[in-house]
């Protein structure tokens, strides 16, 4: 959709669609609470901008609940993308221009394949990867999902294997874990706690300034264990400039104008609160905020309010109206009884809707302030589980 | 197994994918509770505050709050619950409490895998095993979390050897793993990815942690429009000539009325679809609970209470 004529000066800078937004970007990160229908929105952005702008478009999920495959109408996926079959595409009536991918990040993967990158040696690598906490820190732990995550995203963007990545976070409380994870990733790298930690473990030398931490580290955990935290950091200090000079490039491309994020919502309200409180957090750390999907939006038809007053009366009034149509013959065959248990079931229905639709809208007025590209996309018929599914929400929301 | 009642057991953790009402039913069940005479405390993991709006009280910290005749209410905070921790268990001396903690605890809780868990867990076995509570009713972390929170004590008793994390990790292990103490519950809503989560986190719960799964509780169930014959007769009422006769004896537009009838039955529809085949996945193993969806005006204690009737009568109260 093109902005109007006189509509001001920032036309050019900001796009006024989807469309524009995902062909002028690298990479397009969604965010927003949980159950909003995040995933399927990263889905659908990557089905249209395959099947219209062309290129190659990856789908990279992090969230551990493994959602895209089954949205994708794919098996199951991993670490390793893999091409999301052009027939799958002629099946739902689209000759796509370009090549829609898909990956999964597999923690475990991930930071074996790290590792391995920047582990000095043969030995050293062998050693991190035989450690306990390293595989406890890996496998189990959620914060090192979060790392990984942004680390993975930076090589693949860097591979230049794609023109378009769009990502899929996991919701928004860990999302913002996970803009922090280089940030907070690097400090610890450098921090002088590490340094305290290890020292003793290097030199055998307990320094005056480390000793109080030392008796709550001790007490709290027991010597073997810290022993073990020494070691594996020991090993991974090897690592370190590469660790957080990739920390720091990963922080600098979700800050490049290339990228670009999007918040998803539904209008109920607490995933609206969340969305502000994201957006806000967005603005203030200086990332970019492409666009809002609106998702599961109910009819506008559900406000009208001659609707509503004709609902009120069949939901109130059914037998009269339902002996009114009887005697019309407007419906044969049917007992009046039947005709108003009917009519009053659709009139209470309607004003059901109505509640939730007219809450709806409120949380709409409080977003409303959001001045970049907004789109909603409605209920569907049923879910979306295949490819046309995400393609019939991808272009509701596309112009 | 257990045959103790879903309430009877002292710690509840209810969990569930993000956004299908795990809060609100977390102080639903907290509320019913306390109306069969319990004396409840609502824990709130992720804390965002929702539990507070939810029972119309203030805002609660790591100190429980009365919000509700029966019901306290409090907010995790790791960082206190290692204060906690320190000044119960270690009687450390003042120094070594406050002043170089915070970074301590931030180091902690980053280099050491679980440590976040394990405070959280640990507060909450220790009000279970110290407190006077009947019962302990944690809002949870949403599915991906839970599972790494609920089997921290055991992932640390594996790393750990020796200290004293070691010896406090065993006795948190056992009020877990009793199915008389401990229960899971998982809530779901009759949608597509809420039902695959939900049998999934199910699986993980019984594979990955020794935490009993008590309950799984479907929320948002959408009411079935019409009865036998009515769908019929509402096909014939959809149809140009009887939906003009409805208008005029009706006095008003009666098309967006039938096409959200329409819509209605087709999300209905779709759900009861989904929420067959979550009971063909789960409802041999687990009991399965029922709340409809509230067609409310605003979210609170009002709201909340209508959901607590509604577990109250799934539970046979």
């Amino acid at each position: 959709m093109a902005r109007p004529a006189g509509d001001g000066s920032t036309a050019a800078e900001r796009p006024a669609s989807f469309e524009q937004l995902l062909s002028a970007r690298e990479i397009v990160v969604t965010c927003g609470s949980g159950g909003v229908g995040k995933t399927t929105t990263a889905a659908a952005l990557g089905a249209m901008a395959a099947a219209e702008l062309g290129g190659k478009v990856l789908v990279l999920t992090v969230d551990p609940a493994r959602r895209l495959a089954s949205a994708l109408g794919l098996e199951r996926f991993g670490n390793v993308e893999v091409r999301v079959d052009d027939a799958l595409f002629h099946a739902a009536g689209v000759e796509p221009r370009g090549e829609l991918w898909a990956a999964m990040l597999d923690t475990k993967e991930s930071w074996d394949a790290l590792v391995r990158m920047h582990a000095p040696d043969d030995q050293t690598r062998d050693s991190i990867l035989a450690n306990p906490l390293y595989q406890n820190v890996t496998g189990k732990f959620v914060q090192s999902h979060d790392y990984i995550a942004m680390e993975r995203l930076y090589e693949i963007h860097a591979s230049g294997r794609y023109d378009l990545i769009i990502v899929d976070t996991p919701p928004t409380r860990n999302a913002l874990d996970f803009l922090e994870a280089p940030e907070r990733m690097a400090d610890f790298f450098s921090s002088r706690l590490l340094r305290w930690l290890i020292a003793p473990y290097r030199s055998r030398l307990v320094t005056v300034a480390s000793k109080p931490f030392y008796r709550v580290a001790d007490a709290i955990l027991g010597a073997q264990f810290l022993a073990d935290i020494a070691e594996f950091f020991i090993l991974f200090q090897t690592m370190y400039d590469g660790f957080v000079e990739r920390a720091r490039s990963v922080e600098r491309l979700l800050a490049d104008r290339r990228t670009s994020f999007v918040v998803v919502s539904t209008l109920e309200s607490a995933p609206v609160a969340e969305a502000e409180y994201f957006i806000e957090a967005l603005s203030s750390r200086k990332f970019t905020l492409g666009g809002v999907v609106l998702n599961k939006v109910l009819p506008g038809y559900l406000l009208d309010d001659d609707a509503a007053d004709v609902a009120a009366r069949m939901a109130n009034d059914a037998a009269s109206l339902a002996g009114s149509l009887v005697q019309l013959g407007a419906v044969p065959d049917a007992s009046s009884d039947m005709v108003a248990r009917v009519l009053a079931e659709v009139g209470e229905s309607f004003l059901n809707y109505r509640v939730v639709a007219s809450r709806e809208a409120e949380q709409r007025t409080e977003l409303a302030r959001v001045p970049e590209v907004v789109a909603s996309a409605p209920y569907f018929d049923s879910d979306i589980f295949d490819l046309a599914g995400l393609l019939d929400m991808g272009r509701v929301i596309w112009r | 197994m257990t045959t103790v009642d879903l309430l009877d057991r002292r710690l509840l953790f209810v969990t569930g994918k993000g956004g299908v009402g795990k809060t609100t039913v977390a102080a639903a069940l907290a509320l019913v509770a306390a109306s069969q005479g319990r004396r409840v405390l609502l824990c709130e993991v992720d804390a965002k505050g929702n539990a507070a709006d939810l029972l119309e009280c203030g805002p609660a910290g790591f100190t429980p709050i009365e919000a509700s005749p029966g019901v306290s209410l409090m907010a995790m905070d790791t960082e206190d619950s290692l204060k906690e921790y320190l000044s119960l268990q270690l009687r450390l001396p003042l120094i070594a409490r406050v002043g170089p903690l915070a970074k301590t605890f931030d180091f902690v809780a980053t280099a050491a895998p679980g440590v976040k868990e394990i405070l959280t867990v640990g507060k909450l076995c220790w009000e279970v095993r110290e407190r006077n509570w009947d019962l302990v009713v944690v809002d949870a972390p949403a599915s991906g979390h839970v599972v790494g929170q609920l089997a921290a004590p055991e992932a640390i008793n594996e790393l750990v050897k020796v200290g004293r994390v070691r010896d406090q990790t065993r006795w948190m292990i056992d009020i877990l793993a009793d199915p008389d103490t401990t229960g899971a519950v998982i809530v779901s809503a009759p949608e597509e990815m809420p039902v695959a989560e939900t049998v999934e986190l199910a699986a993980r719960i019984r594979a990955e942690t020794q935490v009993d799964l008590a309950a799984v509780v479907v929320n948002r169930v959408l009411p079935e429009l019409f009865g036998r014959g009515e769908q019929e007769l509402f096909e014939a009422l959809c149809e140009p000539e009887a939906a003009q006769r409805l208008a005029e004896v009706a006095h008003g537009p009666v098309g967006p009325i039938l096409d959200a009838a329409r819509l209605a039955i087709t999300l209905r529809r779709t759900r009861a679809g989904h929420l067959e085949r979550l009971r063909d996945e789960l409802a041999d193993s687990v009991p399965m609970m029922y709340v409809p969806y509230l067609f409310t005006r605003s979210f609170g204690m009002r709201a909340t209470r209508t959901v607590a009737d509604s577990l109250a009568a799934e539970l046979g109260y």
